[in-house]
């Protein structure tokens, strides 16, 4: 029973989308698209309830048995990511209507919103597939959806944005493919425990280590980790609003979880223990640094915000390389913590740009004075992101200095701090601007005239907002949902005892 | 190309050839090399063809913009709904064996159906991809 039910993840925004696509209404296609994330969301708590108590579900698409046919394994990992991927797109949902009615022309509407379950299918399928091709084939369908998505933002821009992650992305994708070509001419296999099993078969192939690193570079590219980064900012701040939500909060998380998959339960731990861990710690840190300075230097909220994206992924890559258990568990958390600070932080930057047609910040400065409930909001979801003590923020990174010194890492010990430092910077330059700022004369052109959208925020929107934001106090204090699964999910990885 | 005489006539003559052979390659998929990308890309074609020789304004008469919507997600709906069907009627997801009582034979009716949702979806993406492209050179 519950097997059948773990593969509705994937069937239902299949069989929803195309019927999407057709319907008329814009109304219409949101209540099926929020009924859709909502129910998805049940079935993935559900799914992670069930597994967490150590039970492994397997699910054989079309009944062939694995190596051969496709198969989906669902260990506590796999069902946290689709946990994170279906609550955001359901807060996500609550949160779209009024943003998209004025941010999408109105017949393309219905088809955008088929276009965002294509990308939720995408997305749930990476989290759930124990099949390396299989996660090409939903890298693909989550890429593809994300680049039509993104090229529907209204600044001009958002195109050029588009077209520039669609080149990058392609050849992340690319690379992948390419790697998973090799290990499957050297290995004959593309399920993913049936490589693993028969690893030292062929471990000694020069073609096995470069499939390794094509895969590697591949979804770091997709994942935006430090010099591979450049598609990011551009399309985060030129999406729709709701788009760079969902995808801020979700895409390159699930491409750090396509990261995790490989290196752990593709290629052996001992197989990559030599090279990869001192890069990744190196690159994290950079990653951390530069994101954290450059966000200091942008002028626009959400600008701001993608180049901290790119320093938040720093840390996560930093995690997996430190090779311990605090250190895998922090990277874990942090996809689920980081999910909910992005989300959240780009939620209000949706409502500014709704209500005052720009998120420049010298468009907005005393704005959250006129705006008390967005401007809170962004101000608890900005200290999450700095790690401050009551917010996820600091669970994930306390863990992650807990690995660093357990492992004698005393130079990322430093890049952790300094980075938080740097955070507070950025989050402050936000609130200064906000909150501080002398208002500047309104910008009439920027206004659609004879609309009263700058004279309240939507009620949904802010209800989205803030659910996300308790979220971030919640699990900043009862850690047991998000900490349970993933030290679970850490055992496993790191086969240190069940 | 209104004009030129022998392309039209050509045209005329290989369209209903391209079209039957693309149904070959659809139905004879499951036993000889091709299938429902494949006869789907190649159905596109006699379209095309019929679009470069006959004009744009002629090919979207006979095949609307909206239809061709229609089909692409009537296809995707088909090849999920025959996984769906076969989860209802006991297998898992995607598993012909389920379709029939006897295993073959589900395996026959359940690929045939699922290569014809292919085909229709890439059939009308493939027309859809050329109508729009096509749009924005040709002056309407």
């Amino acid at each position: 029973m519950m097997q059948q039910i773990s593969i509705l993840l994937v069937v239902l925004p299949l069989l929803a989308a195309p019927i999407t696509a057709l319907v008329r209404g814009k109304n219409l296609a949101w209540l099926i698209t929020f009924v859709l994330t909502v129910v998805c969301f049940g079935i993935s708590l559900w799914i992670l309830m069930d597994v967490t108590t150590g039970r492994v579900i397997h699910y054989e698409l079309g009944g062939w048995q694995p190596p051969w046919g496709i198969v989906y394994t669902i260990d506590s990992l796999n069902a946290l990511v689709a946990l994170i991927v279906s609550g955001i797109a359901a807060a996500t949902m609550l949160y779209a209507p009024r943003s998209v009615e004025k941010e999408i022309p109105d017949h393309l509407i219905p088809m955008f919103y088929a276009m965002f379950q294509l990308c939720l299918l995408g997305l749930l399928g990476i989290a759930l597939t124990g099949d390396v091709f299989n996660l090409f084939v939903f890298l693909e369908i989550s890429s593809l959806s994300s680049y039509a998505l993104i090229s529907l933002g209204k600044n001009r821009k958002a195109l050029f944005a588009s077209f520039n992650y669609l080149i990058l992305g392609t050849i992340g994708a690319t690379f992948f493919l390419l790697g998973v070509g090799m290990l499957y001419a050297a290995s004959g296999s593309l399920n993913m425990a049936d490589i693993q099993t028969r690893f030292a078969e062929f471990e000694n192939l020069q073609l096995v280590s470069t499939a390794l690193m094509f895969i590697v570079v591949g979804i770091a590219l997709k994942a935006a980790v430090f010099p591979l980064h450049s598609w990011l900012p551009a399309s985060y701040s030129y999406a729709p609003s709701t788009v760079s939500i969902f995808l801020a909060a979700t895409a390159t998380k699930v491409a750090v979880y396509a990261l995790i998959r490989c290196l752990f339960d593709v290629f052996p731990m001992q197989y990559w223990l030599e090279m990869l861990p001192t890069i990744m710690i190196t690159l994290g840190s950079v990653a951390v640094i530069y994101g954290s300075v450059r966000a200091i230097q942008q002028t626009g909220m959400r600008r701001l915000l993608a180049y901290s994206s790119v320093a938040q992924i720093g840390y996560m890559i930093i995690g997996i390389g430190l090779i311990n258990e605090s250190g895998m568990t922090s990277t874990l958390l942090h996809l689920f913590n980081h999910a909910l600070m992005k989300a959240a932080l780009f939620m209000v930057a949706g409502i500014y740009l709704l209500r005052a047609n720009s998120t420049e910040l010298d468009d907005l400065y005393g704005l959250g004075k006129d705006m008390p409930y967005a401007f809170s909001a962004m101000v608890i979801a900005g200290l999450s992101l700095i790690g401050v003590p009551g917010t996820v923020g600091f669970i994930s990174k306390w863990y992650l200095l807990e690995g660093a010194m357990q492992t004698d890492h005393w130079g990322v010990v430093i890049v952790i701090l300094v980075g938080s430092i740097l955070a507070i910077a950025y989050v402050w330059k936000l609130v200064e601007a906000l909150y501080f700022a002398a208002p500047q004369k309104p910008r009439v052109q920027n206004v659609d005239s004879g609309s009263d959208t700058i004279a309240k925020s939507p009620m949904l929107m802010l209800v989205a907002t803030w659910l996300i934001v308790i979220a971030n106090i919640y699990f900043g204090i009862d850690t047991e949902l998000s900490l349970g699964a993933a030290s679970d999910a850490v055992r496993s990885l790191l086969g240190t005892g069940a | 190309m209104q004009d030129k005489l022998i392309l039209r006539v050509v045209a005329k003559w290989l369209i209903p050839v391209i079209i039957l052979f693309a149904f070959y390659v659809q139905f004879h998929g499951d036993y000889s090399p091709g299938g429902g990308f494949q006869a789907g890309v190649i159905f596109s074609s006699a379209f095309l063809l019929y679009s470069l020789v006959y004009g744009l304004e002629s090919a979207i008469k006979v095949l609307p913009d909206h239809w061709l919507k229609v089909a692409a997600c009537f296809g995707v709906l088909l090849y999920a709904g025959v996984g769906v069907v076969a989860m209802l009627m006991g297998g898992n997801f995607l598993d012909y064996s389920a379709l029939a009582s006897e295993p073959v034979a589900g395996q026959h009716i359940g690929i045939i159906l699922i290569e014809l949702g292919v085909g229709i979806t890439v059939g009308s993406v493939m027309l859809l991809i050329f109508f729009t492209f096509a749009r924005r050179v040709l002056p309407k």
